[in-house]
C-alpha cells in the first residue's frame, strides 16, 4: 500500500462529497424561491439515503465478486469483506475501504443529478422510494457493467475513466424518462419561472468544478501522472465550455449571462468525465469548446419539444455525457494512458462504436428501468404533490418550513 | 387631514425624504412596490429561454398631513422626484377622516 495515494484517494472521496451539496446549491439556486428547500433537500439527503444503502448492498452489487458479467454478489454485503488492507482486484496500493469510500461517493451524487428533472413538483416519499430503487437496480448494475471486475461493458473495451455512462448519461436519460412520466410543472409556458437566487447557482457551480477534480483525477486510483492529467483535461474543459457556452448566447441572445458561464461550465466537466484519462489537453479543448454546442442546442430544443427538464438533466447531463464519451472514441490515447485504448483520431476508428454501444446499452437501460420504477412508485405512494401543495411551494407542503424569512 | 400616496423612483427616496423635513413633514411610511405605468418593463434570459418582466421595481411612500401643506408637499415631491423621463411615478392625494397617536390616544390634526 502507498501512503501518497491512500492520502489522494481518501481527499479526494472528500472533494466529489461536496459536489453533492455544491450540486443542492446549484439547483437550488434556479428554482422558485418557495421551493428552495425542497430543492436543496432532494440533493443534500442523497448523502444520508445512498450511503446506508451502498454500505448495506450497493457496493456489493456494484463491485462485488461477478456473476455473468452482469451483476456483483452479495458477498460483500455490509462491507464485509471489505477492510483495511488492498483489494485484490481494484486499486492495489489503497485500503479497500477507501476505494469503497470513493465511489460511495459517485453513487450519491449520481441519483440527486435526476431531481433537477422534477424540480418544484415531485412528492418527498415518492422521491426517497425512488432513489432507493433506481440505486439499486439502475445505477448498480450500471456501475458493474462498466467498472467491476468483469462487467460486460468493460470487458467489451468501454472507456469511462470516470463516469460519463455511468453518472452523467444514466442520469441524464433517467431524467427525460422523469420529465415524461411526471408531467409539466402548472404554469409551464404561461408562467415565468426565474430562477430565484443565481449567486447560489454560481456558488454550487464553484464547488461542483472544485470537486471534479476528485471525481477525474481521484479516478486515477492513484496520485500519478495521470491523475495530473486528468485534473489538467477536467480544468481545461471546463474553462473552455464556459467560454464556448457564453460566446453562443452573445450571439444568439445579445449578451452573455452567469447562469450561461455557470452552465457551460458544469457542461464542460460532464464532458470531460469519461475521456478525463484518456485524453489529452488539445483534446479537452476541443470537447470543452463543443459540448457547450451540444448542450445549447439540446436545451432549445427541449423547448420545442415542450417537454419540461426543469434544470436541464438531459440537456447538459444527458447529451453532455453523450458527447464525452463519443469524443473520448475520437480523442482516446494510449501514449495517455497505456491500460485505455486509442480512439479514431489515433488510428482506431473501432473504439469510436464500441463508444457508441456503451452509450446506447445506458440510454435504452436507464430510460426502461426508470420508467418502470416510476410507474411502481406511483402506484404505490403517488409520484406527484396535489396542485394545492405544488401552488404553495415544496418547503411548505413538503417540509414545513420556510426558506426565507426576511 | 389628508394622505399623499407617491410612486416614484427607488433612487430618488432619499432626496424626497430630505426634502419633506424641510417642511416639517417629519414621518412617513414607505413600501417597496412593483408596478408599470407607460414605462416598459425589461427582457430577461435564462438558459436561452427568453422572459418579459413587466414590473418595474418602485417606491411607495404614504404621508398624512395638514391639508395646508398639501400643495407644497406636492411641489417638493414632484421637483425631488422628477427625471423627465417615462417612469418618474405618481402623486395620489386621499381625504383622511381619523388620525391617531397610539401612544398618548390623541386625535386629530395633533396627532399627525
Amino acid at each position: 500500500m502507498n501512503t501518497g495515494d491512500t492520502a489522494f484517494i481518501l481527499f479526494s472521496s472528500a472533494l466529489v462529497m461536496l459536489m453533492t451539496p455544491g450540486l443542492a446549491l446549484f439547483y437550488g439556486g434556479m428554482a422558485r424561491n418557495k421551493n428552495i428547500l425542497g430543492t436543496l433537500m432532494q440533493s443534500f439527503i442523497m448523502l444520508g439515503i445512498i450511503t446506508v444503502e451502498w454500505v448495506l448492498w450497493g457496493y456489493s452489487m456494484a463491485f462485488g465478486p461477478d456473476h455473468a458479467g452482469i451483476i456483483g454478489g452479495l458477498e460483500w454485503l455490509g462491507l464485509r469483506g471489505v477492510g483495511m488492507g488492498p483489494s485484490a482486484v481494484y486499486a492495489p496500493t489503497i485500503p479497500h475501504m477507501a476505494f469503497m469510500a470513493f465511489q460511495c461517493m459517485f453513487a450519491i451524487i449520481t441519483p440527486a443529478l435526476i431531481s433537477g428533472a422534477f424540480a418544484e413538483r415531485m412528492k418527498f416519499s415518492a422521491f426517497v422510494l425512488f432513489t432507493l430503487l433506481w440505486a439499486t437496480l439502475v445505477y448498480n448494475p450500471l456501475a458493474h457493467w462498466v467498472w467491476g471486475a468483469g462487467g460486460w461493458l468493460g470487458r467489451m473495451g468501454a472507456l469511462d475513466f470516470a463516469g460519463g455512462t455511468v453518472v452523467h448519461i444514466s442520469s441524464g436519460i433517467s431524467a427525460l424518462a422523469a420529465a415524461l412520466i411526471i408531467g409539466r410543472r402548472r404554469g409551464y409556458g404561461t408562467e415565468a419561472f426565474i430562477p430565484h437566487n443565481l449567486p447560489m447557482t454560481v456558488t454550487g457551480a464553484g464547488l461542483l468544478w472544485f470537486g471534479w477534480f476528485g471525481f477525474n483525477a481521484g479516478s486515477a486510483l492513484a496520485c500519478n501522472g495521470l491523475a495530473a492529467n486528468a485534473f489538467v483535461v477536467t480544468h481545461i474543459a471546463s474553462a473552455t465550455a464556459a467560454l464556448s457556452w457564453i460566446t453562443i448566447e452573445w450571439l444568439h441572445r445579445g449578451r452573455p449571462t452567469t447562469l450561461g458561464a455557470a452552465s457551460g461550465a458544469v457542461a464542460g466537466l460532464v464532458a470531460i468525465t469519461p475521456g478525463s484519462g484518456f485524453v489529452g489537453p488539445l483534446a479537452a479543448l476541443i470537447i470543452g469548446a463543443l459540448v457547450s454546442v451540444v448542450c445549447y442546442c439540446g436545451i432549445l430544443l427541449k423547448s420545442k419539444l415542450g417537454y419540461d427538464d426543469s434544470l436541464d438533466v438531459v440537456g447538459i447531463h444527458g447529451l453532455g455525457g453523450t458527447w464525452g464519451a463519443l469524443a473520448t472514441g475520437l480523442f482516446a490515447s494510449r501514449l495517455i494512458n497505456p491500460n485505455g485504448a486509442n480512439g479514431l483520431f489515433f488510428g482506431n476508428p473501432g473504439q469510436l462504436w464500441t463508444q457508441f454501444l456503451a452509450v446506447a446499452v445506458t440510454w435504452i437501460f436507464a430510460f426502461v428501468m426508470t420508467s418502470i420504477i416510476l410507474k411502481v412508485v406511483d402506484l404505490v405512494v403517488g409520484l406527484r404533490v396535489t396542485d394545492e401543495e405544488e401552488e404553495r411551494g415544496l418547503d411548505i407542503s413538503q417540509h414545513n418550513e420556510t426558506g426565507y424569512s426576511f | 387631514m389628508k394622505k399623499i400616496e407617491a410612486i416614484i423612483k427607488p433612487d430618488k427616496l432619499d432626496e424626497v425624504k430630505d426634502g419633506l423635513a424641510h417642511l416639517g413633514i417629519k414621518g412617513m411610511t414607505v413600501t417597496e412596490v412593483k408596478g408599470f405605468g407607460r414605462q416598459r418593463g425589461h427582457k430577461e434570459v435564462y438558459r436561452g429561454a427568453e422572459y418579459q418582466v413587466d414590473f418595474i421595481p418602485k417606491v411607495k411612500i404614504e404621508v398624512v398631513l395638514d391639508s395646508e401643506l398639501v400643495p407644497q408637499a406636492i411641489g417638493l415631491i414632484q421637483e425631488k422626484a422628477r427625471t423627465g423621463q417615462i417612469g418618474d411615478g405618481k402623486i395620489f392625494v386621499m381625504s383622511v377622516e381619523t388620525v391617531v397617536r397610539i401612544r398618548t390616544g390623541e386625535m386629530g390634526k395633533g396627532a399627525i
